[in-house]
């Protein structure tokens, strides 16, 4: 069997959230995935805010020649993973491009800014459509519903990361992340891999 | 997730720096590491500590960076290779033990000490540079560019510091530190350590290690040598390279992270054949034939790097020791205002700094689709503040503190230092918190303050510190308080865990770094035992805490203790299910037509709690809420209802 190639090098994705929402996690079961693949892999973190409320990204950049820097510059992400709608807006502003794939999970979590009166959170409807606009391609994942209907909220992070493998972007196969997050969702490992393959189902429905 | 200890050579790995210097530390046959935990370098003894048993060492969180050093050095005395790593602000706490460890030289055992620098300050208070304090100390310094080196470096420096006899130091920063990346796997050596402290002289030596009675500069003489020797070194190591053409248009000197965004930016403009990348590893002292053989390449030479100019200036001196660059070329960087002269950089800001200077244009998206998307996007992405995690102990602190404060009436000051808690100086915590320094300032400016009775100062001081900072560096300042009777409430933030940081233990906590019970040095029987007046309070208890502190801020005398006592929510939450379920009764709600200004959400700002607008009341997001049941007490209509689980 042939395996996958990259259709470009280096391949960058943005995977943005939320302080607490995992995107770590998501970024962690990616990368290793890929190196246990023969890639180069660099990921820049947001980190220190990470678990307190802040917006997050992790910045990916996969490739076959070398090791690239943790940033991806402005304007050349080739995918964004968004698990919360407006960071995933903020990500296309900076980072997006004609090209760009985009996998929004249209769960907003509500800013201390936006409760406090501070600030508007936009119409979601609204805002999903913009993100479409801005993306060749756009998959709505309502992951954190589907996943509160298996029990945990918890369990978004891996229909997210099914999604992401489903939706054919990257160049890696299903049996490349499963051991990975087996081994980094210790817990749980039977629930995480089939939040894993419904958000395969999804993409591919 | 990381297996540092991993026994698979010439396999790759995803890991982040710090697990690489880790990994580094591992193939020198390291047996001592010390550390005190501070972002970005915290990963380095977390992973060793995690290991150390089974691999045979031993590893510690000391109780702050300098003693972390010092015991380091006690082992590198009897001869067992050592590590200390800390943040660049533990580098300030360490060094009066540096200054004087350079001097005395170290033990048989190699030493080496890793700094982690925060460009930008992303989790810090300042974005100090410690590479200055290399070249000030006359320490050979070195700087890994990318995950590989970081691991290859440290291991590199173990036999550079043992060969020299003298402290060697990795620079490292968050974009290395806590970025991950590919790391070719090196062999671990099996070898077991025997400590033994050798007592006798050894005349022969002429730069000796051991603490023969000589005077103070003939050892600074010894010291320069070593740095000599560590020159000579340097100019013929592979960790310094040059990448490029053999006449560029333009040469890059840079160094660590930045010699990845300059290769960044030089790919993106297409620029390999016209610019050249001159990227330096040994950073102390530098390798200046190295240096020189390549600065005649070019007319125009860039610096690229964070914080300080430090290679600018340090090549500059070189370079005014050069007769022969004819034409004088022209330099640029941060002199030159096309490198910022502060803060991180990024791919995009070496782009824009190698388009000015060879007048170039980059156009990396389409212009509407660009301009459409950043308006947009400025347009409608709300702010999002960092604040407490919803159920953070510290929230419910911060508002028994605001309401005991008002309660006085008189405008009662609190004084703060580096913490979670420093969210306080904005909305998380009420805007309570008025100063912010280095860990332990919060208490030695109480003791100030609380000394101003004599010119009519009669406003209450409280001075803020977590528990871990506690045993750092505050100690010494609350029995400075008591010992001269100084009238401040030192409020210890007691959460269990250096939570900032990665909830590493400390000595409250009876665990040591490698997961071993020890004694628990108990806070409140310490402070007792110093005469001061304690008080334990559960911060979740609003009513009763509020009651303490405004009694303690009306009674006389020296300083006084109060410890609030609750563990940090993220700890608890990863062994314990939810306390409460809390939801908003809607018939209770009445919004807006309270009067209470909506408490909930706009004032105690919990994440948990947010705003519906259509139905014009509260809610609880239960993504968000973990269940503290804080809030029912918060609510003046009796409406936010918790039920145990």
């Amino acid at each position: 069997m042939t395996k996958k190639q990259l259709v470009k090098d280096p391949l960058n994705l943005v995977i943005t959230g939320v302080g607490g929402q995992g995107n770590v996690m998501i970024s962690l079961i990616i990368g290793n995935a890929f190196v246990r693949d023969g890639y180069f892999v660099t990921v820049g973190e947001t980190y220190g805010a990470s678990q307190r409320g802040g917006p997050v990204m992790s910045h990916m950049r996969i490739s076959k020649e070398t090791q690239y820097s943790p940033f991806i510059p402005d304007g050349c992400a080739d995918i964004i993973l968004g698990m919360e709608p407006v960071e995933t807006l903020r990500m296309l502003g900076r980072y997006g491009n004609p090209g760009v794939t985009t996998i929004i999970n249209p769960r907003p979590i509500y800013s201390i800014d936006v409760t406090g009166g501070h600030a508007e959170y936009p119409d979601l409807d609204k805002l999903v459509e913009t993100v479409k606009e801005l993306s060749a391609q756009t998959w709505i994942i309502n992951a954190t519903e589907e996943a509160q209907k298996m029990g945990s909220h918890m369990f978004a992070n891996a229909i997210l990361i099914g999604a992401l493998i489903g939706s054919g972007v990257l160049p890696l196969d299903k049996k490349s992340v499963e051991p990975v997050l087996c081994e980094v969702f210790p817990k749980e490992i039977e629930a995480n891999l089939a939040a894993f393959n419904k958000g395969i189902k999804f993409v591919r429905s | 997730m990381a297996n540092i200890e991993i026994d698979a050579p010439g396999t790759s790995q995803l890991f982040i720096g710090n697990e690489a210097i880790a990994r580094g530390a591992l193939e020198a046959g390291i047996g001592f590491a010390a550390a005190y935990p501070g972002t970005p370098s915290s990963e380095i003894l977390g992973s060793l500590a995690q290991i150390a048993k089974k691999m045979g060492i031993y590893a510690e969180w000391s109780i702050n960076e300098k003693v972390a050093m010092e015991a380091a050095a006690g082992a590198s005395y009897a001869g067992v290779r050592a590590l200390a790593a800390m943040k660049q602000n533990g580098i300030n706490v360490v060094s009066d033990f540096l200054a004087n460890l350079v001097m005395s030289g170290t033990g048989k055992g190699g030493l080496v000490l890793v700094s982690c620098d925060d460009p930008s300050a992303i989790s810090s208070s300042n974005e100090q540079d410690t590479r200055p304090i290399a070249k000030w100390l006359d320490i050979p310094l070195v700087e890994p560019g990318d995950f590989q080196e970081a691991k290859d470096m440290t291991k590199w420096l173990f036999d550079l510091a043992e060969e020299l006899g003298t402290l060697c130091m990795l620079r490292s920063v968050t974009r290395i530190a806590h970025a991950r990346g590919n790391v070719k796997l090196g062999e671990l050596p099996g070898k077991q350590h025997k400590a033994y402290f050798d007592q006798i002289h050894d005349l022969k030596n002429v730069m000796p290690t051991k603490f023969m009675p000589m005077p103070s500069s003939l050892r600074h003489f010894f010291l320069h040598m070593k740095l000599d020797k560590a020159r000579d070194k340097f100019e013929l190591s592979p960790f310094n390279r040059y990448v490029g053409p053999d006449k560029p248009d333009l040469l890059i000197i840079t160094c660590g992270s930045c010699w990845l965004y300059s290769q960044d930016a030089v790919k993106a403009l297409d620029l390999e054949d016209k610019v050249g990348i001159l990227k330096l590893g040994t950073l102390w002292p530098l390798p200046e034939k190295f240096i020189n053989k390549h600065l005649g390449k070019s007319q125009k030479i860039l610096f690229v790097e964070e914080i300080d100019p430090f290679l600018e200036r340090s090549v500059m001196e070189i370079v005014a020791n050069l007769p022969s660059l004819s034409p004088h070329p022209t330099f640029y960087g941060k002199r030159s205002g096309h490198i910022n002269a502060y803060g991180e950089l990024n791919p995009n800001m070496v782009i824009k700094a190698i388009s000015t200077v060879l007048e170039l244009t980059y156009q990396p998206r389409d212009v509407v689709y660009g301009n459409k998307a950043e308006a947009v996007a400025k347009s409608n992405v709300p702010e999002r503040s960092m604040t407490f995690c919803a159920g953070c102990p510290h929230r419910a602190t911060f508002w028994a503190i605001r309401n005991a404060i008002k309660l006085d009436g008189r405008d009662g000051v609190v004084t703060g230092d580096i913490g979670c808690y420093s969210m306080a100086l904005g909305p998380a915590g009420f805007f309570q918190v008025r100063t912010m320094h280095c860990m332990g300032a919060g208490a030695g400016v109480a003791n100030g303050l609380g000394k101003l009775g004599q010119f009519g100062f009669d406003q209450p001081v409280l001075a803020v510190v977590g528990d871990s900072t506690f045993y750092h560096a505050t100690i010494p300042a609350l029995i400075n308080g008591i010992y001269n009777q100084s009238k401040f409430i030192l409020v210890i933030l007691d959460n269990s865990a250096t939570a900032m940081t990665g909830f590493q233990p400390h000595p409250g906590t009876g665990m040591t770094a490698m997961g071993e019970p020890t004694k628990v040095i108990s806070m409140e029987a310490l402070c007792r035992s110093l005469g001061a007046r304690v008080e334990v309070c559960d911060p979740f208890d609003l009513e009763s805490t509020t009651a303490t502190l405004l009694e303690m801020m009306a009674e006389g005398g020296g300083a006084k203790v109060a410890i609030m006592r609750r563990q940090c929510e993220l700890v608890r939450a990863k062994k314990e299910k939810l306390p409460y379920k809390v939801h908003v009764d809607a018939e209770k709600c009445i919004g807006e037509a309270c009067g209470c200004d909506r408490l909930c959400t706009r004032i105690f700002l919990c994440p948990g709690l947010i705003w519906d607008k259509k139905t014009g009341k509260s809610k609880v997001d239960e993504v968000i809420c973990n269940g503290c049941g804080v809030c029912v007490d918060v609510c003046p209509q009796g409406a936010i209802i918790k039920e145990a689980t």
